[in-house]
């Protein structure tokens, strides 16, 4: 009796937790579709409405939805790139070269890893300007290669995976240091690079802080500063303001439930190993 | 080192190595050196100027930071930072506890669904988590909240002005967004405490929070710690919430102390100031992070 007991309330408080997990994106699907006379009225809507369409097509005429998508994705696309060759290639030497200055080096990393990014965020937007890449994607590119964490994460990997005697074997046959690298490490540590892409590229894509800095113009809004962007519309419209989140909320969501195994490790393994 | 160690053929491939090292690490430290280490020292030099971003710097000594520790409004920033930090990042701790431990039991079906139900907030961006719950949160009677409190017979908040509204209603966002995420970290510790502990514990008639008490929070000690040190740290860096939350007018009953570091660079252009405040932060996040493992250490010993 009492098992049954605690096996209801073990359920009862994982069906809970799970409903108020879920419950915020059913209510913003029910905001994006409904009127905003009905979500500003006493009760509220509860149920999805007919106004799908027109609240986007609202959307689309406060802010550039489409343009702001592909600013995210060509900033995140190309810094998730860029940090897996810089990160790969520096751990890989880290991890399996000696040369002199190499721990200070690496402790120096490990240190700059504790500091909050924002101490820096003042010189890093006049070194911006003084380079005239203000209003530019680079802006956010450029110093979103910077990743200390992946070069810890990638060394790492590549110590524990990528046996000696495989490199030793590689450079008897001739091959130079940098074939090594890509042709016998990197194929090994593919999974530390789907990891690490996740980390990132979930990073770049929800950064707000620096883009709102340095990126002021509307042509080269993210998807997240463009979000700002509605809420300081003229009119409040709360059913345009949710249908303009959800359907930059609901990529990432389906992406996310179709692979959910590999983003929950990839996300909480990158914290709980460093 | 045998002999062989000090043959020049063996004495060039050590060269060799070395300088590949240096090649392979030196395309990450020039652009670290360039836009990550140089920004953070100079950091320390704008701290002691005034400049508006634009003209001359000039040397004010400590003036700055004298500014900005008789500010009351950074002394506000600073109370309002570390009040939301402890609303949003204990109890969702506490119940991120309760919540892996009930995913963790053998009785448990579904568990990958509720571990990805549970992690869903995650992947939401903070502007999107900040949009949704700042309209659940309105200060109209027709906001959600404001809703359900009429429901069970209170009255309607305003949430965006009220002194402890604000810091509620910006709490719950900090807390829905991460509670999953903590419980699959506490999860993935507890995956690894032997179900035997808690075999015998049930045998000689433990309760469930005899068992959490004495089992599962000694063993995931580290776990705790790390999530306490990463959450403390994040909470003293808040600022997409309130400034999505507040809008642009930035009241101060939400203010953080990286908001007011933000106002001050780019709307004062006080370039000098929002620097001292921006070293006030980093000291006091050394601070905290100290205090923290310490107490730690003390409280889970």
């Amino acid at each position: 009796m009492s098992k049954v007991i605690s096996k209801i309330s073990l359920y009862a408080v994982l069906v809970i937790g799970a409903l108020l997990s879920i419950f915020p994106f059913y209510w913003m699907f029910v905001m994006a579709t409904n009127h905003n006379s009905v979500i500003n009225s006493v009760p509220p809507a509860y149920l999805p409405g007919p106004e799908l369409v027109t609240n986007f097509q609202n959307v689309l005429s406060n802010i550039d939805f489409f343009g702001a998508i592909g600013n995210s994705i060509i900033v995140a696309t190309i810094s998730t790139i860029g940090v897996l060759f810089l990160c790969s290639l520096a751990g890989f030497a880290f991890a399996k070269y000696h040369f002199k200055g190499k721990n200070l080096l690496f402790g120096l990393l490990l240190i700059t890893m504790m500091v909050p990014p924002q101490l820096g965020l003042i010189p890093q937007y006049y070194i911006i300007t003084q380079l005239g890449w203000l209003n530019d994607l680079k802006a956010v590119i450029v110093p979103g290669l910077i990743d200390a964490f992946g070069i810890f994460w990638m060394r790492q990997y590549i110590s524990s995976n990528v046996p000696d005697e495989l490199l030793d074997s590689a450079k008897i046959d001739g091959c130079s240091r940098i074939r090594v690298y890509w042709n016998i490490a990197v194929p090994i540590i593919l999974p530390a690079f789907a990891t690490l892409a996740i980390i990132k590229f979930m990073y770049m894509w929800n950064d707000f802080l620096w883009p709102l800095v340095v990126l002021r113009d509307e042509s080269v809004h993210t998807i997240q500063i463009a979000l700002r962007g509605l809420i300081d519309a003229y009119v409040k419209d709360n059913g345009m303001i949710l249908s303009g989140t959800f359907w930059a909320t609901i990529p990432l969501v389906l992406i996310f439930l179709l692979f959910n195994r590999l983003f929950i490790s990839s996300l909480t393994q990158g914290a709980v190993k460093s | 080192m045998s002999a062989e160690a000090h043959s020049p053929k063996r004495w060039n491939e050590k060269r060799k190595e070395s300088l590949s090292g240096y090649l392979f690490i030196s395309p990450f430290f020039i652009l670290f050196a360039i836009f990550g280490l140089f920004p953070m020292l100079f950091s320390f030099y704008l701290g002691f100027q005034r400049w508006n971003g634009l003209g001359e710097m000039e040397f004010v000594g400590f003036q700055n930071f004298v500014f900005v520790m008789e500010d009351p409004i950074f002394w506000k920033s600073l109370w309002n930072t570390i009040i939301m930090g402890v609303l949003g990042t204990v109890p969702q701790l506490i119940v991120a506890i309760f919540l892996a431990f009930a995913l963790n039991s053998a009785l448990v079906k579904f568990q990958s669904a509720f571990r990805a139900a549970f992690f869903l907030p995650y992947v939401t961006s903070t502007v999107a988590v900040a949009i949704i719950f700042g309209v659940m949160f309105s200060s109209q009677d027709f906001g959600l909240v404001n809703v359900f409190f009429n429901v069970i017979g209170l009255d309607s908040v305003n949430w965006q002005t009220n002194e402890w509204g604000v810091k509620i209603a910006i709490a719950v966002m900090v807390f829905w967004r991460w509670l999953g995420y903590n419980t699959i970290i506490y999860l993935a510790g507890m995956q690894g405490i032997p179900n035997d502990l808690y075999e015998a514990a049930t045998i000689d008639g433990a309760t469930v929070w005899q068992k959490i008490r004495f089992i599962t929070i000694p063993m995931l000690r580290p776990i705790i710690i790390f999530t306490i040190f990463l959450s403390t740290i994040g909470s003293l860096q808040l600022f997409t919430e309130p400034l999505i939350f507040l809008g642009g007018n930035l009241r101060e009953e939400g203010i953080t102390v990286v908001l007011y570091l933000w106002r001050e660079a780019f709307s004062n252009m006080a370039f000098g100031t929002a620097s001292a405040s921006a070293i006030i932060l980093f000291l006091i996040i050394i601070v905290f992070a100290t205090v923290n493992s310490l107490l730690a250490n003390k409280v889970f010993k």
